[in-house]
């Protein structure tokens, strides 16, 4: 269970919007930390995932909570 | 803002083919009456239409009974789908499909679970390439009434091993329904599939005339009412003139399109190449090598899909998005979704036989400049 050190709420917000959220905030942060998009917008749950290969970060994992699909994101470069 | 415009949306629509043209001129004078009536009129029009199918059949290799008119692809494709399930609903219930076909074949499956069946998925890499071992897995279940492949991506371009699809369903006895409206008219006709259907307009025929082929020996039993047009598969009286142009400009097509193909593919080469040189943060998706030779597709990293097609449509560029804010249901597209490629930003740019290779070059020129608007405008140059 990762627990994320930020969270970044973009829900409400149609993408790229919260790819640029994480890419704004990801490179701030020390390498090793966790970030947590919730995002509701659909396209969130493939653009995260390309997101991070495209940039050599981790895609960790996606979540279903209370607040709705969440995705996990660690700084590795 | 003197340019003409640039249209690069084949995959979409093709413009009329000259040929089609004439002919639907010819043919809305000469063969409006009803082909089934019995007198000189109809006969004339009766006679238009079997040289129509003819003419097709020929073309893709197959018999003139085995060949229907239909309203489009869509209504070809729900046919196949729908008509294969109906046909062998003894042997099961269960239809399997790629993860990537064309929506009207998606929206039959939903159709056939709504009713109660059963339809499996089967994914694809990133390229857009079917997984065989899943796909062969699959379609030897039990229960399965019938397999839908689609001959290649209408999105990114990539083609499907049709054939090796196609012979996994002749070992489990499953008959094989192939899409292949981006392929008729611009490559050979792969082997394998028992029921095969396209669509006029991706080829420079007119819009709203389909193909539906029911190989001899095929379990299909018609999903509509009853009526006996067109070998009891398609209701309703066939658009005879659209039929007509559709036919003539298959022939036309089919015999350039080695050519065509020769010349296209170098084009799309160049622009995979020059996209991917000249954009910062892109990505070409599709399968660079086996691949449809005018069609190609690449996502721009942090680029709204909906404003690069207003801001190319502004310089008189027609291109085609999968971005989740271009479609109605704004959601990505479900084949760059299987996929895992970046879906916003997304284009598909789609050529035909009027595209020159001064256009190609055009947009290239102005592309990149264009994206980096839209960059600057959004404040993510240099995420
Ligand atoms: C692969 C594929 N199948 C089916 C169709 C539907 O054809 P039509 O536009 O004639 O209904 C299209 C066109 O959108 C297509 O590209």
């Amino acid at each position: 269970m990762t627990v994320p050190a930020e969270l970044l709420d973009c829900r409400g917000q149609r993408c790229p919007l919260p790819v640029i959220a994480v890419a704004r905030r990801l490179p701030e942060l020390p390498v090793g930390t966790v970030v947590r998009v919730l995002a509701d917008d659909p396209a969130a749950a493939v653009d995260i995932p390309a997101w991070c290969r495209m940039r050599g970060q981790e895609f960790v994992g996606r979540i279903t909570g209370p607040d709705g699909p969440g995705y996990d994101v660690r700084r590795s470069v | 803002m003197s340019a003409p415009p640039v249209y690069l949306d084949a995959a979409t629509a093709a413009p009329l083919h000259p040929v089609a043209r004439q002919a639907l001129l010819a043919a809305l004078d000469d063969g409006w009456a009803d082909p089934a009536k019995l007198y000189a009129r109809a006969r004339r029009a009766r006679q238009l239409l079997d040289a129509a199918r003819e003419a097709t059949a020929q073309t893709l290799g197959v018999r003139p009974d085995e060949l229907s008119f239909t309203p489009g692809g869509t209504a070809a494709a729900h046919s196949a789908v729908l008509g294969g399930l109906a046909g062998r609903r003894r042997a099961g219930d269960t239809l399997v499909h790629s993860a990537i076909e064309h929506s009207a074949v998606l929206h039959a499956a939903q159709r056939h679970v709504a009713d109660g069946g059963t339809a499996v998925s089967v994914p694809v890499d990133r390229l857009g390439r079917l997984d065989r071992d899943a796909w062969s897995a699959a379609v030897a279940a039990p229960g399965v009434a019938v397999a839908a492949l689609i001959a290649a991506s209408h999105e990114v371009g990539t083609v499907q091993p049709v054939a090796e699809a196609g012979a996994a369903c002749a070992a489990a006895g499953v008959p094989l329904a192939v899409d292949a409206a981006q392929v008729v008219g611009r490559l050979p006709v792969p082997a394998g599939w028992s029921i095969l259907t396209a669509s006029a307009h991706k080829w420079g025929g007119p819009p709203g005339v389909g193909l539906l082929v029911v190989r001899k020996g095929t379990r299909w039993e018609s999903p509509w009412p009853a009526d006996e047009r067109e070998a009891g598969r398609t209701p309703g009286v066939v658009n005879l003139p659209a039929v007509v142009a559709a036919a003539a400009s298959l022939r036309a097509v089919a015999a350039d399109a080695a050519a065509e193909a020769a010349r296209l593919a170098p084009l799309v080469d160049l622009i995979r190449a020059r996209v991917a040189a000249e954009v910062p943060d892109v990505e070409v998706v599709g399968d660079p090598v086996e691949r449809l030779p005018h069609l190609v597709t690449f996502s721009c990293l942090y680029v709204d899909g909906e404003a690069l097609l207003h801001a190319l449509d502004r310089r008189g560029f027609a291109v085609s998005s999968g971005s989740s804010c271009t479609s109605s249901t704004l959601r990505p597209s479900h084949v760059l979704e299987a996929m895992g490629v970046l879906s916003h930003g997304n284009v598909r740019v789609s050529l035909h036989r009027e595209t020159t290779a001064a256009e190609v070059d055009r947009f290239l020129a102005e592309l990149p400049q264009v994206i980096a608007e839209l960059r600057a405008e959004a404040g993510v140059v240099g995420l």
